[in-house]
């Protein structure tokens, strides 16, 4: 889990470009949208791609962004719980 | 009803940015292309709004912010912008991405970025502007037709006006402009090259406190039958001013070495401008439709200081009036009047 | 009081009908003309909706005598506004000073696409011709040439707010005595490029739309064209011809909220429908009709309702959003909902919006459901709002 953690840290600020950002400094648990890192609707949408892309798992239903997404762990376990899955509809 | 360019803002191949380095040194193009000088975007904006921003989005908003900060307004009345080209890396990123993954998991930021408007937008959303906000795309005479726009909004009391030119190269765009011979080298032609920039003005019915203002007036002309008419046509525009060829200090002309498109700026120089001192702007900019905007930059900035780049020769002093001449293949033209106050 | 700027003559073509009256007819009857996509080849056949005009490139070209390998964003602009200017009883011989202004959003993409599939593996591959009309204003000086319109062409691009920019802008260059005609509206063709774009935006129904349900899922692409003839009073004098209405008010506000979605309270399109009541000299409760940007996604319907909330509270005028029959149109859409808007004048008609069932919770409003009849219409509102927080509204009144 940790080292998928640091993974999607990675992948986080090279998809969005979040240069001034290193892995360190975002924390497994601070929220990642609206307050902490402050992204918005469109960085939402890029990480359903990331999603898809590098996990093999689509997020068909957009209103289950905010839960998934809240933050690095919450996404680490919806990507182990979902992983290996071709196709997965919420 | 007169109309002030009361600051303006420039990046551009040229040292547009330090007016001094500009004044000492010109650069010339390498190969059949000139690119922008460009600048520190942090010191215009956020890094989280900048993240998202293309090459030519951030080119447009730190140079419509240097035109502001110029000016010490932050909240213009109107906000136009001028592009034939539009946000062509973001078009190519999803063009290409679109393709290659047959129109499945591609990325909403390329899009959103690729729709023509995206620079006026992110200039009113960084000063949270609520106010009149337009994009006019014609080709070579979109920032004429803005301009155009701008005296219309000023004329019935929405001002000041922000207005900018802003257009890039980019590897696929120069790539296809290539292809289609525009910077060959032949005997009918002397190399042309690719030029890119954003240029941005703050138009305004009054003067500013400052002396730095000077007037503008602008026309355009669709459809000249013949160049004698272009020749006719632009007499009546200064004519319509008080003014005559001999009182224009200088004439930026839209030259760019391919002789079949630049006959009709000859025939200008050969009739109404003959002997008057010009200098061809896109020797400086390259060529791209929006390049008016840097020769409207130059012909303020000369105008303000009074004083020849050391690589300019010709002019005579005191500078009154500049005429900017631009044309697309001889079909319409305009023309632009600097004038100072 | 501002000079009056009249309108003289409507063009449009959309998915409900291929001139004027195929659209009325389809309006009145209430038939959409959203579903399955024929000409656009797209991996999402079957999958996505769309508001496709029902003629191919060929049978666009060949009755105007145009080629048909032109982009189809120029062809659907090329019937629509020889529509208009025939309707009003424009020819080229008239002396007076006629301009035009057209709108799009895509320009030549949907050749540019073509063109990609090659050069994107080889970038001498592709062919040239198919990207030499690539501009958004290469599209209208094709047209204006095929008008014989020169005095003054110009492109306006706002996203979904274009042609009702370019509407205004040809009214404020009549009424500062610029012009004494002006042909304004806009176009815009289904191309793979804004499918999938919208697509990934996730803001596209899988199903027909449903503007202004609290059930809405989404919108559905559509495209079209349309134009207005408008003339000054000496223009409408040298044409002989009643007007349909007038042009009363207009105002462009930007939202600077966010890159595409609309703030919450709809901050830009309050202020573009408050300041184009104020340019007409109206009060809320003048206006008998808004035709709505009602898109149907979440964010815009919201938006646009909050405002309208806002601005109309408590007393609503009926309203709609005829996306539901052609989908949304982009930068063609303000033009063609104004044309539709300038009928409802014209026939005291107002138009539904179909498929509506649930009212959004949040509102305390809700749109006209069926075809409404000889209704007293004198004052319309149509809204446009785009990306970028470019917000527009346009007035008509009977003239």
């Amino acid at each position: 889990m940790d080292k998928l953690m640091q993974k999607l840290k990675e992948q986080v600020i090279e998809r969005l470009n979040l240069k001034d950002l290193k892995p360190e400094n975002i924390g497994d648990d601070d929220p990642l949208f609206v307050e902490g890192i402050g992204l918005d609707s469109i960085d939402a949408l890029e990480l359903i791609v990331l999603l898809q892309q590098e996990y093999n798992i689509k997020l068909s239903n957009a209103e289950d962004g905010p839960r998934v997404f809240h933050s690095i762990r919450t996404m680490a376990e919806y990507i182990t719980a979902n992983r290996g899955a071709v196709k997965v509809s919420t | 009803m007169k109309i002030y360019i009361r600051s303006t803002g420039n990046i551009s191949p040229q040292h547009s940015l330090d007016k001094d380095t500009f004044f000492q040194t010109r650069i010339y193009n390498s190969g059949d292309s000139i690119r922008a000088l460009e600048p520190n975007y942090d010191d215009f904006v956020d890094s989280k709004m900048i993240r998202r921003m293309s090459r030519i989005v951030k080119m447009g908003v730190a140079s419509a912010m240097t035109c502001l900060r110029d000016s010490g307004l932050d909240n213009p009345a109107a906000i136009l912008t001028a592009t034939a080209y539009g946000c062509l890396e973001d078009t190519s990123n999803f063009l290409r991405r679109m393709i290659e993954f047959e129109e499945k998991m591609l990325s909403p930021t390329a899009f959103i970025q690729s729709t023509h408007n995206t620079v006026g937008a992110q200039i009113a959303l960084l000063l949270k502007c609520h106010n009149y906000n337009n994009t006019i795309v014609h080709r070579a005479f979109s920032f004429e037709n803005a301009l155009i726009e701008s005296a219309l909004l000023l004329e019935e009391g929405i001002g000041p006006v922000l207005v900018g030119a802003i257009d890039e190269i980019t590897v696929d765009s120069h790539a296809i402009l290539r292809r289609f011979g525009l910077y060959k080298k032949t005997a009918e032609q002397s190399p042309n090259f690719a030029g890119e920039g954003a240029a941005f003005f703050l138009l305004d019915r009054e003067p500013g406190a400052d002396s730095k203002s000077v007037t503008l007036d602008v026309e355009t002309v669709c459809n000249t039958p013949n160049q004698e008419t272009a020749s006719r046509l632009a007499r009546n525009f200064l004519n319509k001013k008080h003014l005559e060829p001999r009182d224009l200090n200088l004439v930026l002309t839209p030259h760019t070495g391919i002789k079949k498109l630049d006959q009709a700026g000859d025939h200008l120089l050969e009739s109404v401008f003959k002997d008057l001192p010009h200098f061809p702007f896109k020797s400086l900019s390259g060529d791209y439709p929006t390049a008016p905007g840097f020769a409207l930059w130059l012909a303020v900035l000369l105008l303000r200081e009074q004083k020849s780049p050391v690589w300019m020769g010709g002019l005579k002093f005191p500078l009154k009036n500049i005429l900017i001449h631009n044309q697309n293949g001889g079909a319409s033209h305009s023309f632009i009047l600097i004038t100072t106050v | 009081m501002k000079d009056p700027v009249f309108i003289a003559g409507l063009g449009v073509i959309s998915a409900i009908g291929n001139d004027l009256p195929a659209n009325l007819h389809s309006l009145s009857e209430e038939k959409s003309g959203i579903g399955e996509m024929q000409f656009l080849h797209s991996d999402h056949k079957g999958e996505l909706p769309v508001g496709e005009v029902k003629l191919s490139n060929s049978d666009l070209a060949d009755p105007a005598g145009l080629s048909a390998k032109l982009p189809r964003t120029a062809l659907l602009s090329c019937v629509a506004a020889r529509e208009a200017l025939r309707d009003a009883g424009w020819s080229k011989t008239n002396p007076l000073r006629t301009g035009f202004i057209s709108a799009n959003t895509v320009g030549g993409m949907d050749k540019t696409e073509e063109f990609f599939r090659y050069f994107s593996k080889n970038a001498n591959s592709g062919r040239l011709a198919e990207v030499v009309n690539h501009e958004c204003g290469t599209i209208t000086e094709l047209v204006a040439d095929f008008l014989s319109i020169h005095h003054f062409v110009s492109t306006v691009s706002t996203a979904c707010s274009s042609s009702a920019n370019s509407i205004f802008t040809g009214a404020r260059m009549i009424r500062a005595g610029y012009l004494d005609y002006a042909l304004v509206g806009g176009a815009d063709a289904l191309t793979r490029f804004t499918l999938n774009g919208f697509n990934t935006l996730m803001i596209l129904d899988r199903d027909l739309c449903k503007p202004f349900d609290e059930e809405r899922r989404g919108l559905n692409l559509g495209e079209g064209a349309a134009y207005l003839l408008l003339a000054s009073g000496r223009g409408l004098k040298e044409l002989e011809k009643k007007p349909y209405a007038c042009i009363t008010g207009y105002a462009n506000a930007n939202d600077a909220f966010h890159q595409t979605a609309s703030s919450p309270e709809g901050t830009g399109s309050l202020l573009a429908m408050k300041n184009a009541l104020a340019g007409a000299n109206l009060k809320p409760s003048d206006i008998d009709y808004i035709n709505l940007h009602g898109t149907g996604t979440q964010n815009n319907d919201i938006a646009e309702g909050t405002a309208i909330r806002l601005l109309f509270d408590p007393a609503f005028p009926k309203m709609s959003s005829t996306k539901a029959y052609t989908g949304h149109t982009l930068g063609a859409s303000g033009a063609v909902e104004a044309v539709y808007s300038v009928l409802a004048i014209r026939h005291g008609i107002i138009f539904p919006n179909l498929r509506w069932q649930t009212p959004m919770k949040e509102l305390p409003f809700h749109p006209v459901t069926t075809c409404l009849k000889n209704q007293q219409v004198r004052h319309v509102l149509s809204n446009s709002f785009g990306f970028g927080g470019n917000c527009s509204s346009l007035i008509f009144s009977a003239a």
